[in-house]
This record gives C-alpha cells, structure tokens and sequence, in this order.
C-alpha cells in the first residue's frame, strides 16, 4: 500500500488531470465493450462469454488495415465493420442454436470460441506482441490542462465513445427500430406475431454488439499492444461493468465503466499490486448491497 | 388414514430396503474400484500412467464437488476453484511453515476452508442463478488477486515455491511416489464415496428439489438458504482436497490453481461427462486430461482442438457423454418392455 502517492495525487492538480483522462479512457473502452455485453443480454438473454474476442478481432482488423492504407479512419472502420459482420454470422450459425437452452450450454459454446478465436489469430498474425502505432495525425505535442498531460489522441478516444453512448441511448429510446429493439427485449413472442422477424433483430443486435466491441478494440490499438488472449482481460472487466451497472442497463455500462476506470487509474497510486482486487471488492460491495446492480431492474 | 397415506405407507419400507441396499453397493464398488487402482503399480512401472491418475484424482474430487452445486443443487458456481487454489495453497503453507504432520495440515485446511467457504456462501447463496455465478467469479479472483499481491506469504505470481516437506507418517511415505498414488487413489475413492452418501442422503433429495422448485421447498418447510449454505461449504471441502492432492503431486501451489480458468476447466468437466449421473464428472474429467494430453503432444494449437469437441458437445450431443449413454440405455430398455 502507498497511501502517502494517492494523498499526494489527489492534492496535486497536475496529477489529478493525468490520473483522470487516463482513467476516463480505460472506462470509455471498458464502456464501448460493456454496453455491447449487456445489450446483447438485455435483448438475447444470453451471456456472451466470447464478447473479448470480439475487441481482440477488433483491434488486428484495424492494424491490418492502417498497415495496408496508412488511413486512420479506414483502420476504425474495418475494426468495426469487420467485427459487425463476423458478429452476425457468430450469432445466426452459432449462438441462435442454444437459445432457451441451458445458460451451461451457452456458455461452453462461447467458451469453446474463446479457445478457438485466439487460435485463429495466433495462426493468421501470430503469437507474438505486435503494435500498431500512433498515427501520424496524432504524434504531435501532448495538451497540457492545469499542469496535466493529456495526447490529443485520449480526447479522440473520450469524445467517439461519449458519441456512441448519445447515438445508442438516443436510438434505443426514439427511432422505431429502437423501440422494436426493446420491445424484442420485452415479449420476443408478442413482437413476433406482430409480423416482425426477430432472428434478425437478434442478429442485428449481436452484431451491434460485437462492431461496439471491436470499435474499442481498434480504439486502443494504438495505444495498447497487441495479443492473442488479449480479450480476456477486457472481458472479465466489462463483466464487471455490467455487473455493477445492472445487467441490461446502458445508463449503468457507462457509470460502471467510468467508476471502475477510475478506480483502476487512482488504486494503482494507492494500491500497487492490489489494483485488480480493488475492482473485485467493489464488484462484491455492490452486489451484496443491491444484487441487481446500481441501474439494474428488480427480478421478477 | 387416506387413500394417499395408505398407500404411502406400505411402498416406504421397500424404499428404505432398497436404498439400504444401494448403500452396500455403492461400498462395494468403493472397495473394488480401490483394489484395482492399488494394486496398478504391481502391474506396471509406467510412471506416466500412475501420474495421469493423480492427476485424475486431484482433478475428478474437484470436478465432483462442483457436480453436488451445479447438478444437484443447480447453483451454477463460475468461482469454484478457489476452493481448489485455496486447499492447494492453505495445505502448502501449513506444512512449509509449521512442519506438522501430514494429517494434521490436512485437517487445518479443512477446517480453513470450511470457514472461508461458510463467510463467502452466506452472502453468495442468497442471489440467484447469474448474479451468484458472477458473485462466486469475483471472490474467486479476489482471493487470485490477494495470492499475487501477498507476495511475502504466497510467494506472489511465482507460487509457493521451494517444496512441501512430507514427513513420514505412519510409514506412508508420500515422498515415495508409489505411496503418493495409492494415497491419492485413497482420498479420491473417500472422497467420491461421501459425496455419493452425500448425494443419496435424505439431504441429497432436499438438494434435488430446491434445484427444481425452491419455492414449493421452501414451503415445505426447508430453509432453502441455510441447505444451499451447507452444499456450498461441504463442496468446498472436497474441493480443496482436490487441491491438496494437486499440491502433492506438483509439490507447490501456483496462482493458476486460483485463476477462474480453473473453474471452467471444471464446468466444461461437468460437460463433457454430463452433470445428471454422479460419476459423469470423473468420466469428463479423464477425457479432458486424455485430450489435453494428446492434443498438446501433436499440435501447438489445441485451442481449436479442443473448441470443436466442446462444439460437438454443446451443440451436437447437447449433453455430456454419460448423460447421452443413460439416455440411450433408459431408451433401450423402454422399447425393450415395450415390445
């Protein structure tokens, strides 16, 4: 424990900037990652155990691509597109086999796509750590707020995340297909029979799902290195996003993930080596004083 | 009387008979089963073959115990292996710095765990289905991430290193390998039977309803809470069994034995041999370590390997091996009377 670094963090205004943004991008990450998981939970009732794979493949599309195009923007849209088409085909040749079946069952076909996943990239990018590197767009002089240092490309990073957030809750909440999306969620049966074809909602939310996923994994391609087995992490970790959120609940994703992207940035000054641990506790604190998370609705 | 009790009357006895004599049986089978496995080591000198058992009875008690939450109680636990690590490491620690006997480490670990899994049951067994398996994940990696980060005590992301003493006790020597495998088959066939006494008992079928409707139990009368509490400590005893077993055989514990892969290893276990017979998690077991075994010596991708047989598993057979060869006895045998 180094209590003496955290007082001495928190009282510095330098310090508090840097430990802030770089807890707001882990939890804008985590957000994008998490928000996917607990949509395609919401509406699918199933738990995608896979969903890490999908920020994995996210991130070697877009290294793929930028080493190919040199384009940024490109190198964004194939981690996103690319992952929204395998998302798909995952959810309509796989995962809409087991639904109504056993959570067990579920859950071991996603694990055995876990196992298969990393192989497949292992096999195509290799075993080793690769890079994609900052684009040339951004290596330029870092921001400096109130003595702190924040890259520009952190504030590209807040600000596409904060995007996805309004244009998700605000399409849920007022454009028609939105409204099937929900009431999908609700009575899949009830919306069926009003002549709507659920399997492709459940396909489009799944898909949904995974291009979030993979956007966060070409995100931080950048900034973060590249890894077969590098999903795991951020799976676990949204787990717990969503978990203290509310399974569900988008409104709880994003105060989850900024919550523990916080906990992450400050805990690390405080506690060193028990950072990981801190999040588990507070995964703990949260679930035994409200079992359904913060935003999470009562069960039934 | 009524028609009901009447008739309720006269089929107890032949139950009772009936599961009394089950009991032999299942003591018998204890008894041979043991036997057998003893007396491997005058047929063979194959060293690997007697390590593949220890390692099927370090990992078949862990397994098992999950079987008694997820297959009889249906409390579907993601967390269990940190009973294993917890038995692994408790067991290690005991006997590297205090240097008692074997048996005496053995039994404080119980005791430990039995403690542990009671503070972390009481608050987990009262959330239900997703919410218990995610609450069990994150104790089970509060306790992997206490073990990295207690490095001075645990030996943190390196394990527990430097051995664990086994002092001679009683003239078992657990040094000596071949004593080493009979005791492992000794706690593995203890440790089946109770749990299969466990199964059987009158408790076992309390445990079977609250799987099915816990309401209509709790309203005969049963407290629901305080049967799951009990399942969730007794099978984090066989647990950590399993783990000490492990710890012997690898002569350390590592932080891997608490990481919650651990305890997919043991779901997928489950799977694989089916979770409705008892045995079906010993046979899941000695097929994951047969695959494990042979997939690793042929290809450095045994991911894939062994994504697709959990494929064929999951969606192919949709059910677990032992499960799918009752089915087709139950079935035989039906269109047998039917004919």
């Amino acid at each position: 424990m180094d209590l003496d670094a955290l007082a001495g963090c928190l009282s510095s205004s330098a310090c508090l900037v840097t430990q802030t943004t770089s807890g707001l991008i882990i939890g804008m990450l985590l957000f994008l990652v998490a928000v996917g998981l607990t949509l395609i939970f919401g509406v699918l009732k199933v738990v995608n155990f896979s969903h890490g794979a999908f920020y994995m493949f996210g991130a070697y599309f877009a290294m793929t691509a930028y080493q190919l195009t040199g384009s940024f923007a490109l190198a964004m849209l194939a981690g996103a597109a690319g992952t929204a088409i395998l998302g798909l085909i995952f959810e309509r040749v796989f995962m809409s086999r087991v639904y109504g079946a056993d959570v067990l069952m579920q859950l071991l076909v996603c694990y055995a796509f876990v196992l298969i996943f990393d192989d497949v990239v292992r096999i195509i990018w290799g075993p080793e750590f690769k890079s994609m590197g900052m684009p040339s767009a951004f290596q330029v002089m870092p921001l400096f707020i109130a003595g702190g240092v924040v890259p520009p490309y952190y504030l590209l990073l807040i600000g596409v995340a904060l995007v996805a957030a309004i244009v998700l809750g605000a399409g849920l909440s007022r454009t028609r297909i939105g409204k099937v999306i929900r009431a999908a969620a609700h009575n899949p049966g009830m919306v069926s029979a009003l002549g709507i074809n659920t399997g492709l909602i459940y396909g489009g939310v799944f898909a949904l799902g995974g291009m979030l996923a993979g956007l966060a994994g070409a995100l931080a391609a950048p900034v973060r290195s590249l890894t077969p087995g590098m999903g795991f992490s951020v799976l676990i970790e949204s787990f717990i996003v969503t978990v203290i959120g509310g399974m569900g609940s988008i409104l709880g994703a994003l105060i989850g993930a900024l919550l523990l992207g916080l906990i992450r940035s400050f805990g690390s000054l405080g506690f060193p080596l028990f950072t990981e641990g801190l999040m588990y506790l507070f995964m703990v604190i949260v679930l035994v004083s409200k079992p359904t998370g913060l935003f999470g609705k009562e069960a039934a | 009387m009524t028609e009901l009790e009447a008739g309720r009357a006269q089929a107890l006895p032949s139950v009772r008979s009936g599961a009394a004599l089950r009991r032999y049986r299942d003591l018998l089978i204890a008894v041979i089963a043991f036997a057998v496995l003893a007396s491997l080591p005058l047929f063979t000198g194959s060293k690997a073959l007697l390590d593949f058992i220890i390692r099927c009875s370090a990992y078949g008690l862990f397994a098992t115990s999950l079987n008694l939450l997820v297959g009889y109680t249906g409390l579907t636990s993601f967390g269990h292996g940190m009973f294993f690590g917890l038995g692994a490491y408790s067991f290690g620690l005991i006997m590297q710095k205090l240097g008692v006997p074997i048996p005496v480490a053995f039994v404080a670990t119980l005791a430990i765990t039995a403690v542990i899994a009671a503070i972390i049951g009481a608050i987990c067994v009262r959330l239900k289905e997703i919410y218990f398996a995610f609450v069990t994940l994150a104790f089970q990696m509060l306790i992997h991430s206490t073990i990295l980060s207690w490095a001075s005590f645990t030996g943190g992301d390196q394990g527990l290193r430097g051995g664990i003493p086994r002092p001679v006790f009683l003239g078992i020597d657990l040094a000596n390998h071949v004593h080493l495998y009979v005791t492992s088959c000794a706690l593995l066939i203890l440790g089946l039977l109770a749990m299969r006494q466990i199964a059987q008992s009158p408790f076992g079928y309390t445990l079977r309803m609250i799987r099915d409707n816990a309401a209509r139990a709790s309203f005969l009368g049963i407290d629901v809470w305080r049967a799951k509490l009990t399942v969730f400590v007794l099978a984090a005893l066989f647990a950590a069994m399993g783990g000490m077993v492990m710890a012997l055989f690898v002569s350390g514990a590592y932080p891997e034995f608490a990481y919650w892969t651990i305890s997919g290893e043991a779901i997928f276990i489950n799977m694989l041999g089916g979770v409705s017979t008892f045995l079906g998690p010993i046979v899941g077991t000695v097929l994951l370590l047969l695959l494990n075994d042979t997939v690793t010596r042929f290809t450095e991708y045994h991911g894939i390997v062994l994504g697709v047989v959990i494929l064929f598993f999951a969606l192919g057979l949709r059910k677990g091996l032992l499960d799918f060869v009752a089915e087709w006895f139950a079935h035989r045998r039906d269109a047998g009377e039917g004919r």
